[in-house]
């Protein structure tokens, strides 16, 4: 039987790995689950500097889920090698690092710093955090600037790119086939829905950042449908994910059309489910005697 | 840290909403440091999917409790809960409170409502006894007085509306007693935020070290999510620490108030 796929160059064992910003930088589980057994680690996204983050309360527990508005709080480029790389650089799965900046320029320099430093399995650019008020999701939901985004990175590295999509646009299709044109060798399908929720009693946002992302198995349907969008516009592969709590969930996204998928809020309550999933996808797998995971990729059935 | 799945041995009934849980849990139970806190996934909840964090009121050989108050869907679905029900449980998790060496500073104790079961196993541990200063609105508000009283430190209660202890605000009868200022001391709290910060300016005026029990939205529990952060001192600036991997337990002196919410 076989799990393993291919992104580019970045080859996993097994199409499962975890969203970025649900996992930290891959030591903080690594007490919890074998980290190894993973497809890949996806860390938090890192732009040149240390950014500090947003106002506390940065999440709102919602049903089906929860709003966060982090801010992307992380150590910059350097804080990152320094403190984080050598545990990931040691595991025998490939890390995917998300990456983000303000400027076009800055995504390509991070894109670039990143390439040099050797060992790193693929850059996931990631062009829809919806907490930023520079950068992130503005490049996500602009064509021009999308592919002006992916174009500075292609140039920047060798490395697999991996773009990451808003869900916050019309159409994802113009947005994925641009991506796809400027050299992106996968999308990631998709992030956090911008969101907001209220406390009654204050009146009060229950953000301190007023408006948040919306993750967890409330967004699942969305996310599912955005990916069999993206499949139908597209022919480098995608991860799939968006509220997946077990394999079944999984097993959808790769019928729509991914051919990896990531574990995101589900680690926050269950550190399990990753490892879960893989385990379920292989019992799936021997049950309706499917030889190849990338056999049930894009294989929902759907009448003409 | 571990991940495991505990059975509830007892789930009862403290005084009006607050409730004492204790768990069956071998592995976890001699890990436990004071002021570290058990990070729990209440199991039938199935559409409030978030784990609740909760400060380790007692510990045994091989259990471990809570005491908690019933203050929204989590905790009202865990009073629920019985004994033979499982809870999913990762603990011990964060950094707590330093136990003073023996032979070293005498401890003060200042705890706010159910912050007074986050302090009981440092008094447990503390080879010299303290004084516990504990606050509340209501007599209800003031918890588990008689352990502390078992194991021979004095409680000292205060309580809003005056129907226990002397009434007003935790810090007055904890002022009076810094004002005899006497050397050696150290101050220990857990409470509402507002009570920590008025703790942590008496301790700068009184010029004493104290170990703060903070607390900030909960998200992931061992560090990953970045939601629990507060604003701590650092270099020429501060930065956004995790109450959950380098808290819960701070120095007082750094922790930044002009920031925090």
């Amino acid at each position: 039987m076989n799990l393993a796929i291919q992104i580019g160059t970045l080859r996993m064992q097994n199409p499962v790995t975890v969203a970025s910003g649900t996992f930290g930088y891959g030591a903080e589980y690594a007490r919890l689950i074998d980290v190894n057994q993973l497809g890949a680690v996806t860390v938090k996204g890192i732009r040149l500097n240390p950014v500090p983050g947003n106002p506390t309360p940065r999440t709102a527990e919602v049903t089906g889920g929860m709003l966060n508005a982090i801010g992307l709080q992380g150590p910059g480029v350097d804080g990152f090698i320094k403190k984080y790389w050598p545990f990931l650089r040691d595991l025998k799965v490939p890390t995917i690092i998300n990456i983000w900046g303000t400027t076009v320029e800055e995504y390509a320099e991070v894109a670039r710093r990143f390439d040099g430093l050797g060992g790193v399995g693929a850059l996931e650019l990631n062009v829809s955090c919806p907490n930023i008020k520079e950068g992130g999701a503005q490049f996500g939901t602009d064509c021009t600037l999308l592919a002006q985004v992916v174009a500075a990175c292609r140039k920047a590295t060798t490395l697999p790119l991996i773009t990451k999509m808003s869900p916050n646009v019309p159409n994802i299709a113009p947005l994925a086939r641009a991506a796809e044109a400027e050299g992106s060798d996968a999308l990631a399908v998709t992030n956090s829905f911008p969101a907001m929720a209220i406390d009654i009693h204050t009146r009060k946002p229950k953000l301190a950042n007023i408006t948040g992302g919306l993750t967890g198995p409330a967004i699942k349907p969305i996310a599912v449908k955005l990916v069999w969008e993206a499949a139908k516009a597209v022919k480098i592969p995608i991860i799939g994910m968006g509220g997946i709590q077990c394999a079944d969930d999984a097993i959808e996204f790769l019928m729509a059309g991914a051919t990896a998928v990531a574990v995101g809020t589900a680690n926050f309550y269950e550190p399990q489910t990753a490892l879960q999933v893989i385990a379920g996808i292989r019992a799936f797998m021997e049950q309706k005697k499917i030889a190849d995971v990338r056999e049930i990729t894009g294989s929902v059935v759907v009448k003409k | 840290m571990l991940e495991l799945t505990v059975q509830i041995i007892a789930n009862e009934r403290d005084t009006d909403s607050y409730f004492r849980l204790v768990v069956r849990a071998p592995q976890i139970a001699p890990l436990i440091q004071p002021g570290q806190f058990a990070h729990v996934r209440i199991l039938p909840m199935k559409d409030a999917l978030l784990r609740r964090p909760f400060s380790i009121f007692q510990a045994t050989a091989d259990t471990f409790s809570i005491l908690y108050k019933t203050v929204g869907k989590g905790t009202e679905v865990l009073a629920r809960m019985r004994a033979g029900d499982e809870l999913s449980v990762i603990a011990p998790l964060g950094h707590g409170f330093t136990v003073p060496p023996a032979g070293g500073e005498t401890p003060l104790l200042v705890a706010g409502g159910y912050g007074m079961a986050a302090m009981f196993l440092l008094a447990q541990r503390s080879p010299q006894k303290g004084i516990v200063f504990v606050g509340g609105r209501r007599r209800v508000d003031i918890l588990c007085e008689r352990e502390f009283a078992a194991i021979g430190w004095e409680v000292r209660s205060a309580t809003e509306d005056g129907s226990h202890g002397e009434q007003g605000l935790v810090t007055a009868p904890l002022t009076r007693e810094l004002q005899k200022r006497l050397p050696g001391r150290k101050i220990f709290a857990c409470g509402p935020t507002p009570m920590l910060k008025a703790v942590g300016r008496l301790a700068d005026e009184f010029a004493l070290p104290a170990e703060l029990s903070m607390d900030e939205h909960m998200c992931c529990g061992v560090g990953t999510c970045l939601a629990c952060v507060i604003p701590v001192q650092s270099g020429a600036g501060w930065e956004y620490q995790r109450t959950c991997t380098e808290g819960p337990v701070f120095d007082s002196r750094q922790i930044v108030w002009e920031v925090v919410k």
